[in-house]
């Protein structure tokens, strides 16, 4: 039988096109504009070639940003994952706690991101927050204003309060989808606990945890508003972390060309770390 | 290895149980000789897989005693009975390999590595794994799983008694046949108390030397595949088993005379009848029914040929009354005179059989 060819198919597709094109393609290719071309300001702009890229990969400001994402990233993941595996393994799995447990957890989820910064600046304040007070008031000498260590610790501990409750949400979802019968046949094989977790609830919870950490990853390497409002890259550039960096040289410089470069090398490293990361992870899996 | 004793056992899985619909298993009082191999049958939903897991310690029962040989074991954890039970579905530990996985159980029992090297050759040339010991396990397929299981439960040599929970259910059914004439082999072999659950009666009475039928959460008899054929103690036990199960038709019963629709019918319990009372059934098996000159009059309705025999379905009444008739044997067209089997024919009052 002879295939005919179609053209018309190409207009059933064309709505996804033009809506993709709108909120994807567009907005992409004019930074690529913008990171290949110089502007003064007054709409004009001369062709740059790479050198934005250059400069951006050249400059240690950039290094020093990217240093303190992957600081920060990998933190927080070494923090989260473990806790939130930790926390799903003590909730219950059946009964009327069920539901309050997955709505506690739920909660700090449900806060906007603006909002868990703005909490967590108030509650750290040294003077007037809940949190930096009691710490004054017990003998730190805690001032996350000023002092680097205290601005890291209050960034990481918000961020650990606003995210873990993810990890623990997936890894629960693993946990309560093993039958009953591996649970009882290790019990008949005499496994220990820790057996039991780590050849029956660590590997059945693999794929959910593979996501948590995907997720976590990405999430924290894109994280903007939370320290935005905490901390705004301070105490000097202590917790600015490659957003903000680029929030400055962006809106506080005007710096669209370095700028624009600096976002699709900072939107590559994430792709490229996210692909790695799942291929590792899945081929892992097949074997 | 030991006998084990259930003493009046009753579960439930509510809180308050008061009428006896509230309770999983009634009252069992069961022996399970040492070294016997056991099939549990019954329907889905008897309570078999709830009696399983009281014996292995899965379950702690609301009333009762299990014993191992004089030992009490009713409320020891699953660890310290000794036993081993295989699931319904394949449970095996994805990340290790099918070596490691057999090894397992006798791993975490401090055996040593040679003994423990030397146990899972053994088992895994029983199962067909020797091919397989250095593959994932979560590669295999559904029947290799469950050879693992299998192997899992008989690697260990001291267990007091093996447990199958429907084992052979994701099992191809040519597969299913190899695999069950196999456990038949490793219980002459080991000579472990083996107890097999099932619902299906042709695994049940090709493994078993003794089968305990259930309904209901009640243990209707325990005999021999023989005993049970030949000898129903309740008629649920002859429709259950065999195929087609038993004819059973309301009776009257005066004296010692037991009568069908007005036609006299000599029964193997007639001496046993009088005095009793309670609603009258008659059951044959359609093995022991046969066309005669005179006897119960029917009409034929139906004839199913299966190849070896045929089932004739003949109508008394309004009901049907089925026969197996040999081939080369005459059919009658239309209506009929049936005679019983003496032997194999009895009353049974309110389901249970006369004695």
């Amino acid at each position: 039988m002879n295939k005919t060819v179609n053209q018309k198919a190409w207009f059933l597709v064309l709505p996804v096109i033009i809506l993709v094109a709108f909120n994807a393609i567009i907005p992409l290719m004019t930074v690529v504009n913008y990171s290949l071309q110089e502007t003064f300001g007054d709409n004009t702009f001369f062709w740059s070639g790479v050198r934005w890229y250059e400069d951006i990969l050249h400059s240690p400001r950039f290094w020093a940003s990217l240093g303190r994402q992957l600081f920060f990233t990998f933190t927080i993941l070494f923090i989260e994952v473990p806790l939130g595996v930790a926390i799903a393994l003590t909730m219950p799995k059946k009964g009327p706690w069920v539901s309050v447990c997955l709505v506690l957890m739920s909660l700090p989820l449900l806060i906007p991101w603006n909002v868990v910064g703005a909490m967590w600046n108030i509650f750290a304040l040294p003077d007037i927050g809940l949190l930096g007070n009691w710490l004054n008031a017990v003998g730190f000498d805690f001032n996350f204003t000023r002092q680097t260590g205290d601005a890291w610790f209050t960034l990481i501990t918000m961020d650990v309060w606003h995210w873990t409750s993810l990890v623990v949400l997936l890894a629960y979802a693993g946990l309560v989808s093993i039958p009953d019968a591996y649970y009882q046949a290790a019990l008949i094989d005499g496994a220990s606990k820790w057996k039991i977790f780590r050849f029956i609830q660590l590997p059945k919870m693999k794929r959910v945890l593979t996501i948590a950490i995907l997720l976590r990853f990405m999430d924290s390497f894109n994280i903007y508003t939370e320290p935005k409002v905490l901390t705004g890259g301070g105490p000097g550039n202590a917790t600015t972390l490659l957003s903000i960096d680029l929030d400055k040289i962006a809106l506080g410089q005007f710096d669209l060309g370095p700028a624009g470069a600096m976002s699709l090398i900072y939107f590559l490293i994430i792709l490229l770390t996210s692909w790695i990361f799942y291929t590792l992870m899945m081929r892992n899996e097949e074997q | 290895m030991a006998k084990i004793t259930l003493n009046d056992l009753r579960h439930s899985y509510m809180a308050d149980p008061k009428v006896p619909a509230d309770y999983a298993l009634k009252k069992l009082d069961v022996e399970w000789r040492d070294g016997g191999a056991y099939a549990l049958l019954g329907p889905s939903g008897c309570g078999k897989t709830t009696l399983l897991n009281i014996i292995s310690g899965l379950l702690i029962p609301s009333h009762g005693q299990v014993l191992f040989g004089d030992r009490d074991v009713t409320k020891l954890p699953t660890d310290e009975r000794n036993i081993a039970q295989v699931f319904q579905f394949p449970v095996v530990y994805d990340t290790m390999s099918v070596y490691d996985n057999l090894a397992f159980p006798l791993r975490n029992r401090g055996v040593s590595e040679d003994q423990v090297d030397k146990r899972v050759r053994i088992i895994a040339e029983m199962t067909d794994l020797t091919g397989m010991l250095k593959q994932r396990a979560s590669g295999l397929s559904a029947d290799g799983k469950q050879k693992i299981s299998l192997g899992r439960g008989l690697v260990r040599e001291d267990v007091n008694v093996i447990m199958f929970d429907e084992p052979l259910t994701v099992i191809d059914p040519h597969l299913k046949w190899l695999l069950r004439s196999k456990l038949k082999e490793l219980h002459q072999r080991l000579g472990t108390t083996m107890i097999y659950v099932t619902h299906d009666q042709t695994e049940a009475l090709t493994f078993a030397d003794q089968v305990v039928v259930m309904k209901d959460g009640e243990v209707v008899q325990i005999g021999t595949p023989v005993e049970l054929f030949e000898k129903p103690r309740h008629t649920f036990v002859g429709h259950f088993i065999g195929s087609p199960g038993m004819n059973i038709m309301p009776c009257n019963v005066k004296g010692g005379e037991v009568a069908v629709g007005g036609t006299a019918i000599s029964v193997d319990n007639a001496s046993a009848l009088s005095g009793k009372s309670g609603a009258f059934e008659l059951g044959v098996r359609p093995e022991f029914t046969t066309f005669a000159k005179s006897g119960l009059p029917v009409q034929i309705s139906k004839v199913t040929d299966t190849g070896r025999s045929r089932i004739v379905d003949a109508r008394h009444d309004g009901r049907s009354i089925k026969l197996l008739v040999e081939e080369g044997q005459l059919i009658p067209d239309g209506s009929a005179f049936l005679a019983f089997d003496k032997a194999h024919a009895q009353v049974y009052a309110d389901g249970w059989l006369v004695e």
